[in-house]
């Protein structure tokens, strides 16, 4: 099935926002994503056709942004914040930690295809430093291991429950 | 300075559920939008805003009312982007406001687009604030339905329609230029300048870019005027600024204050002090764009022209206090490895330059630093200060500068304690 016909009034919708179809990049993009898993050599190639846009701009635009991923990732994207403050705020630790319990380093997606692990940049959520997002919803303080399993508890069970699963963060919780 | 009696910006503090649309209503919401259209003409809004001197709250403080003047006249259509794209470390001001007073901030974008005669505003917003593009999308929605935004706004003529449109991950986006070309489906590459954005911006039109807390003050300046507006801050600094306050103190958060308060009373009258009542060591004022100051500047009242005149800025006003057991070192390593990995890689300054800082700071924070690799982060940053195509790669040079400059004993420790300090350094270019 392709994306007109898994997603198309959405997609209709979007382009009717801009006055040129390409600035709807990012949007079509991310509802590839989340269909697909990853942004594939096969999904770019749709995208650039339903933009009529050439295949090189939308690779330009994939290769640029960082949450656009052409590389598989898990059902769950775990993004570190190892910036200044979180840094000096328990990042490394918090790294650590999700490094031990899910035993993939930074930058690794689980075996059971479960979780990725990245380290990024400031998430403009300084306060509640040591912070992640998991699938670009937030969350703070995690200064604990125990703070940790609890979070990665409550991410298997919606996996499981497959309850609002969006790499994209098309359903993050408001 | 005694603190506000009521925030300007920051209305969730003293409404709860601001961010629910009746709520919104009832505490005088969209009253300024209403009048606007009804009662007055672009041009009043623009006067009131330009009288109140509201200054542009990304960075540069440029006043606001000042910019939208700056539009060619009978050019159409005109452009308003809303800049979202909060990603300054230590900045988190933008993010509170989308998240619990977002129909204040629309109806700013609203009035904003009124006053420049713009039937079609884009709100920017990071591609991490998945959960605040959604909440603005829904209060649009809400404000929409009851007739204040789309086409005939509160019955009139006037057409307004707002587009949230969710970035994807790089902070150059913030840049107004690169923002411009990110929405039009590009790689966030910035533009050179002229011709300005007022000029040929947004799909070659006119175009104003504002910051998100600018235009949340708007609504309250065109409801209560110049006067109340004026009575918080400075001559030049009018009103009250949202600081981020962030690291080691032990209340971390948003403070809208006035203009004109010092750096000593937000930390430890506002954020509680320092965290295990340790020193203050570093502190980092306005993102890490910012040059660093010391505890020696506890006393810097925090306005656009003190902090210039201690040498530093309030940019976004994120401000990161760190205490003793911060090493300079690492700091700039750590600041450095940001600008590195955000450069977009457009020109050469600003893409080899951060490299090369970042490759050497790391031999410091390593143990693998040579003699020479002092002189070396001198000449780096040397070679790129006033060469780079934008801010994002001048801004690099300034936390390895101010390092160097009020810690260079730590960067000769570092070298001291270096086991490579003895090797033969080797030319910059391998």
């Amino acid at each position: 099935m392709s994306l007109r016909q898994t997603h198309g009034a959405e997609i209709d919708a979007i382009l009717a926002l801009y006055p040129h179809k390409r600035s709807a990049i990012l949007a079509v993009l991310y509802i590839a994503q989340d269909a697909y898993g990853q942004l594939s050599d096969a999904a770019i190639r749709e995208v650039a056709e339903i933009l009529d846009a050439t295949v090189t701009d939308v690779f330009e635009v994939v290769g640029f942004y960082t949450l656009l991923y052409d590389d598989k990732v898990g059902k769950v994207v775990l993004q570190v914040c190892d910036d200044v403050p979180c840094a000096f705020c328990g990042a490394e630790e918090l790294v650590g930690t999700l490094e031990s319990k899910l035993g993939i380093k930074s930058e690794e997606t689980t075996a059971d295809g479960l979780f990725t692990l990245q380290r990024v940049k400031c998430l403009a959520a300084c306060n509640r430093a040591p912070v992640l997002q998991a699938n670009l919803d937030y969350h703070g303080e995690l200064s604990t291991p125990e703070k940790v399993d609890e979070l990665l508890s409550q991410l298997r069970t919606r996996i499981a429950n497959n309850d609002n699963i969006s790499i994209s963060g098309r359903k993050a919780t408001l | 300075m005694p603190p506000i009696t009521e925030h300007v910006v920051l209305r969730d503090l003293d409404v709860p559920n601001i961010a629910d649309l009746d709520v919104y209503i009832q505490h005088e919401g969209y009253e300024a939008l209403r009048n606007a259209v009804k009662e007055k003409s672009p041009q009043d809004i623009i006067n009131v805003v330009k009288d109140a001197g509201l200054r542009g709250r990304g960075g540069a403080g440029f006043p606001a009312g000042v910019k939208w003047g700056f539009l060619p006249k009978d050019v159409y259509p005109r452009y308003l982007c809303c800049n979202a794209d909060e990603s300054e470390p230590g900045t988190f001001n933008n993010h509170q406001i989308i998240d619990r007073n977002p129909h204040q901030l629309i109806e700013g974008v609203a009035l904003a687009a009124y006053a420049i005669e713009c039937q079609k505003a884009f709100i920017y917003i990071r591609g991490e604030f998945a959960a605040g593009a959604l909440r603005l999308e829904k209060a649009i929605a809400d404000a929409t339905a009851r007739g204040f935004l789309g086409k005939n706004v509160f019955g009139t003529n006037t057409s307004i329609e707002i587009i949230v449109h969710r970035g994807a991950g790089a902070y150059i986006c913030g840049e107004e230029t690169a923002l411009l070309e990110s929405l039009e489906g590009k790689v966030g590459h910035p533009r050179l300048k002229p011709p300005f954005p007022a000029v040929a911006g947004l799909y070659g039109k006119p175009t104003i870019v504002n910051n998100v807390e600018t235009l949340t003050n708007v609504p309250r300046i065109v409801l209560k005027g110049v006067e109340w507006y004026r009575k918080n801050g400075t001559e030049k600094s009018p009103g009250t600024k949202v600081f981020s306050l962030s690291g080691h103190v032990n209340k971390p958060g948003n403070y809208e204050v006035p203009f004109g308060v010092t750096m000593r009373e937000l930390i430890y009258d506002y954020a509680g002090g320092m965290r295990d009542d340790k020193k203050v060591k570093i502190i980092v004022p306005g993102g890490a764009s910012s040059a660093w100051l010391t505890e020696a500047n506890l006393d810097v009242a925090m306005d656009y022209e003190s902090l210039a005149a201690a040498g530093t800025m309030l940019g976004s006003g994120g401000i990161i206090i760190l205490d003793e057991t911060v090493s300079a070192v690492e700091l700039a390593y750590k600041m450095d490895e940001f600008f590195k990995h955000e450069s977009c890689g457009k020109c050469t300054p600003c893409r080899e330059g951060t490299h090369y800082l970042v490759k050497t700071l790391h031999k410091f924070t390593h143990g693998g630093a040579v003699k020479n690799d002092i002189n070396k982060l001198h000449d780096v940053y040397n070679q790129m200060a006033g060469n780079c195509f934008c801010l994002l790669g001048e801004s690099a040079v300034v936390p390895i500068r101010t390092a160097l400059r009020l810690f260079p004993e730590e960067f000769e420790a570092a070298l001291a304690k270096s086991p490579a300090r003895h090797a033969i350094p080797l030319t910059l270019a391998h």
